[in-house]
């Protein structure tokens, strides 16, 4: 304790003496001593800088590049073509920082939703998912994205995989490119290869050997729940996508001397090819199959006769891609590996333009005949594809197309197509060539070189017919034609007053629309070559 | 501080006749101003009744005879004078819009002469009155000249090879679904009027088809007469009608529809017409019970007299809504099959939504003309009715 005490009193002296040396010091090196702390505050101030780069060097905002953007994407009401918008977009989110919102409208209500919230400039929706031969009633008035340029740029989307129907046709108007395909489509037959095969029947040829098969195998019991089932099953609900159905039976007879000739109109007068021996004769195979289908058939859209075809109460069917890919889900269908395609029937008789009336197939009237049938397979709608709202913002539109072109790229697109409940169907080259991926899917190998087979078959038809693409086609189609065939099937009116009222109506539309201008467009469309 | 009364008005000229000119014109002008203040006060209601109903009214009228047209960057509305009209009665839409005509049965041409027999009886009987006048002579003949046309517009499609357009379906669904509601509402409210056990219990349950949304009733109504999937299957099977959909026939549709709409509006005719019948005079019935009088000449001669002016307004307004039908055969039919239970309303929104907005517009009109012509008719007659009793 005192050598403490004896050392604080020394401290203390020292500290007294070296502070009266102190005093005297002159003013100006007081001055320096300043100017020595504004040093070390510069050096301090330099390390914060440093610190602060190494905050901003950091890689996150680079890596989404979309974050806080929304997108809202249009569509119909699902669950086939949303569901997989729905399922990838938090996918996509986690990639690009982008939220997708899905928005849903039934399909009858799709195409004017999209024109009026285009037309009137209220710009609900950034994106739409829909029928591409809308896309002229879309183009004209300047609504879509000019997408070419972001195409050509896009090395992951594959571009030269997409087949070329949808990449020259389908997402395309006047030699550019307005939609991204989602889905390819064509209509095909499908039929139980297990009942075929008991009665040893071949698959439909023709339209008299679908007819044939229908009646044989109608009213028996297909599936074994003791019930009488049928032996055709074809959505014809109006109002819905039944239209394209009749086209499908119509096109072999309307159409013979390749794409090129179109089955819809007469070339040169953009007269309606429905007045006539050919389109009386569609309109009787139409109707039978009415009566080798289930009672309510007029009722169904495609949503009811698939679920009946894979809840194996239908011998034969009429429908796109999606059978194929439904039949192999173990959950609802019981016509796994029972399930065979076929490229549309044909005909052995065709129209003649010239007189209206049928004449036989021969070199000259059907010069793409295989056996002595002309085929004709029908592209209808052309596959669900993606289009961007031009007047939106260009980040927006940044983001919308990035979103397409992921669900669009082999990735994800090449295994959507293999799941039936996505309603997307093959639409790349090498979703052709590999099988292998539809295999493991659930198909069987010769199921998949079936199905695959068909819509090859279908794509490399030179005698395939395009689906119409003029202005306000969906009048002529969706309303025109769709109502006049279902007044027909109910027994409203008769076989030559539906071909008048479709002949009546088509006229009117022509010429309310203009002649000159739509023929010219219909030309165009059929211009277009594989 | 004193002020210094100003005389009022104009200084005298010293004439002595100014005073009374001046009064006289603050008069008028007091006259002019409590006049105008009427107008002030009701001009801005009448130009807010005038924007809200009579400027779109105006406007759907331009639509009706114009077509939209997309061109680039917008749209443009062309006129067309009567070309949306022309193509529902004599184009490509005429089979739809007034049905498929063909001559009359026998049956119909005797309806048809019956019934033009009586509206010209009806003519010369109101020519020979004493009140009779030019414009009310003018009035009944056009009632006439159209009850005609309609009438054989209404043998020509409902003769076994024609069909019923979507005006007279209309029709059909307006007067053949009020008729029914009318009898089984003014029945169900008898009923609940007597002193029977669990009718407090009944008059809820009478009430609560109304309280359901018209798209859920065409959602169950879908749903009960689905042969293939719905509730009645069993029964169909087992009566070996598997293969058969009555509602895939235009005529088991028609009546489909006409069946939902009847469930869901008879509650409202139930209803009114029981607070017609609870509120009518006892006296009366009391009277004829003494004197003598059955139950049926109690109703005939006393009840239904009674509950006649309540019994005309509840027609007219099941009669004016009756006209708009669109949800029920839009949800459980979707107009089908073909277009056999499609209702105006629903042709006029089918076209509506294929952006057709001049053919929908013109069938609007057209719907506007009907019920306004029937309404007016229908209000005349029961006036008149009142006036000779």
């Amino acid at each position: 304790m005192k050598y403490l005490k004896l050392s604080c009193i020394l401290v203390t002296i020292l500290t007294v003496v070296l502070a009266a040396c102190a005093a005297p010091t002159p003013e100006v090196i007081e001055k320096e001593v300043v100017v020595e702390k504004k040093v070390i505050e510069t050096v301090e101030i330099e390390k914060e800088v440093v610190v602060e780069k190494e905050v901003l060097v950091t890689p996150v905002p680079e890596a989404k590049p979309y974050e806080g953007v929304e997108v809202n994407v249009l569509t119909f009401t699902g669950p086939q073509i949303a569901e997989p918008l729905q399922r990838r977009g938090p996918d996509f989110t986690a990639l690009t920082g982008a939220k997708i919102n899905v928005i849903v409208v039934p399909f009858s209500d799709l195409y004017t939703k999209i024109l009026t919230d285009l037309a009137t400039g209220t710009n609900a929706f950034d994106a739409f998912v829909f029928a591409p031969q809308w896309m002229v009633d879309y183009i004209v008035p300047g609504y879509l994205e000019d997408l070419t340029n972001r195409v050509a740029a896009d090395e992951a989307l594959k571009w030269e995989d997409v087949a070329p129907f949808f990449r020259d046709f389908s997402t395309t108007y006047e030699g550019r490119t307005y939609t991204i395909p989602l889905d390819g489509d064509f209509q095909m037959v499908y039929y139980r290869t297990d009942l075929l095969g008991q009665e040893g029947l071949e698959p439909p040829e023709t339209w008299e050997d679908y007819i044939n098969i229908a009646k044989t195998f109608h009213g028996k019991d297909l599936n074994g729940d003791g019930d009488p089932d049928y032996g055709s099953c074809i959505s014809k609900k109006r109002g819905a996508q039944a239209y394209w159905a009749i086209w499908s039976v119509a096109a072999c007879w309307l159409q013979s001397q390749g794409t090129g000739e179109g089955s819809f109109f007469e070339l040169e007068t953009m007269e309606p090819l429905v007045n006539n021996e050919a389109f009386a004769a569609v309109l009787d195979v139409y109707d039978e199959t009415t009566a080798y289908g289930p009672p309510d058939e007029l009722n169904l859209d495609v949503g009811d006769t698939r679920s009946l075809f894979t809840s194996g109460r239908c011998a034969l069917s009429v429908d796109w891609g999606d059978i194929g890919t439904l039949a192999i889900d173990p959950e609802t269908s019981v016509v796994m590996d029972k399930t065979g395609a076929v490229i549309l029937p044909g005909t052995t008789k065709v129209l003649d333009r010239a007189t209206g009336k049928l004449v036989d197939c021969d070199a000259t009237t059907c010069p793409y005949a295989v056996n002595g049938v002309n085929h004709a397979p029908f592209a209808a709608f052309g596959g669900w594809s993606g289009g961007i709202n031009a007047t939106i913002d260009p980040k927006v539109k940044d983001a919308a197309y990035a979103f397409f072109s992921y669900m669009c790229q082999p990735a994800q697109a090449n295994v959507d197509v293999t799941i039936g409940r996505t309603g997307y169907n093959p639409y790349r080259t090498s979703q052709f060539l590999n099988r292998q991926a539809w295999v493991e899917a659930g198909m069987s190998p010769e199921a998949a070189s079936d199905y695959l087979g068909a819509i090859e078959a279908s794509l490399a038809s030179p005698n395939m017919v395009l689906d119409l693409r003029i202005s306000q086609n969906q009048r002529y189609q969706g309303v025109v034609l769709d109502t006049a065939i279902s007044q027909f099937l109910a027994g409203e009116i008769t076989k030559e007053e539906c071909m008048k009222q479709i002949y009546d109506g088509w006229e009117e539309l022509t010429e309310e629309i203009g002649r000159e201008s739509q023929l010219a467009a219909y030309r165009a469309s059929l211009g277009v070559t594989k | 501080m004193q002020v210094e009364r100003q005389p009022q008005g104009p200084a005298p000229s010293g004439l002595g006749l100014e005073a009374p000119l001046w009064k006289n014109l603050s008069q008028k002008l007091t006259t002019w101003a409590e006049r105008l203040a009427g107008n002030v006060f009701v001009w801005p209601a009448v130009l807010v009744v005038l924007f809200l109903s009579i400027f779109p009214l105006i406007l759907s009228l331009y639509l009706s005879l114009s077509r939209l047209r997309f061109v680039k960057g917008g749209f443009e509305i062309n006129f067309v004078w009567l070309a949306n009209y022309r193509k529902l009665l004599a184009g490509s839409e005429k089979r739809h819009f007034l049905g498929v005509m063909a001559g009359p049965s026998l049956v119909g041409w005797l309806v048809f002469a019956v019934v033009v027999g009586l509206l010209i009886l009806w003519l010369v009987r109101y020519v020979r009155s004493r009140s009779f006048s030019v414009g009310g002579l003018v009035g009944r003949g056009l009632t006439t000249v159209v009850v005609s046309l309609g009438l054989w517009l209404l043998v020509r499609t409902l003769s076994p090879e024609g069909r019923p357009g979507t005006l007279v379906v209309t029709l059909i669904y307006v007067f053949v679904g009020i008729a029914v509601q009318y009898l089984l509402g003014l029945g169900l409210a008898v009923l609940a009027t007597q002193r029977l056990p669990g009718r407090r219990f009944f008059r809820v349950v009478f009430l609560l088809p109304m309280m359901i949304t018209p798209v859920g009733v065409a959602y169950l109504f879908r749903m009960l007469v689905d042969t293939d999937k719905g509730p009645f299957q069993p029964i169909w099977q087992a009566l070996g009608l598997g293969l058969f959909s009555w509602v895939s026939d235009p005529w088991g549709a028609r009546a489909a529809v006409m069946i939902g709409d009847i469930w869901q509006w008879t509650p409202f005719m139930f209803i009114v017409l029981l607070a017609a019948l609870e509120g009518q005079s006892v006296e009366q019935i009391e009277a004829a019970l003494v004197d003598g009088a059955n139950r049926w000449q109690i109703f005939w001669h006393i009840t239904l007299p009674q509950i006649l002016p309540v019994s005309t307004t509840l027609i007219l307004i099941r009669m004016i809504e009756a006209f708009k039908i669109v949800d029920l055969p839009n949800v459980l039919t979707n107009g089908g099959p073909g277009t056999a239970t499609e209702s105006l309303t629903l042709q006029a929104y089918i076209a509506w939504r294929s952006l057709d907005l001049g053919g929908s517009a013109a069938i609007a009109y057209i719907l506007l003309l009907v019920v306004t012509f029937i309404g007016i008719a229908y209000v005349n007659l029961i006036r008149s009715r009142v006036a000779e009793e």
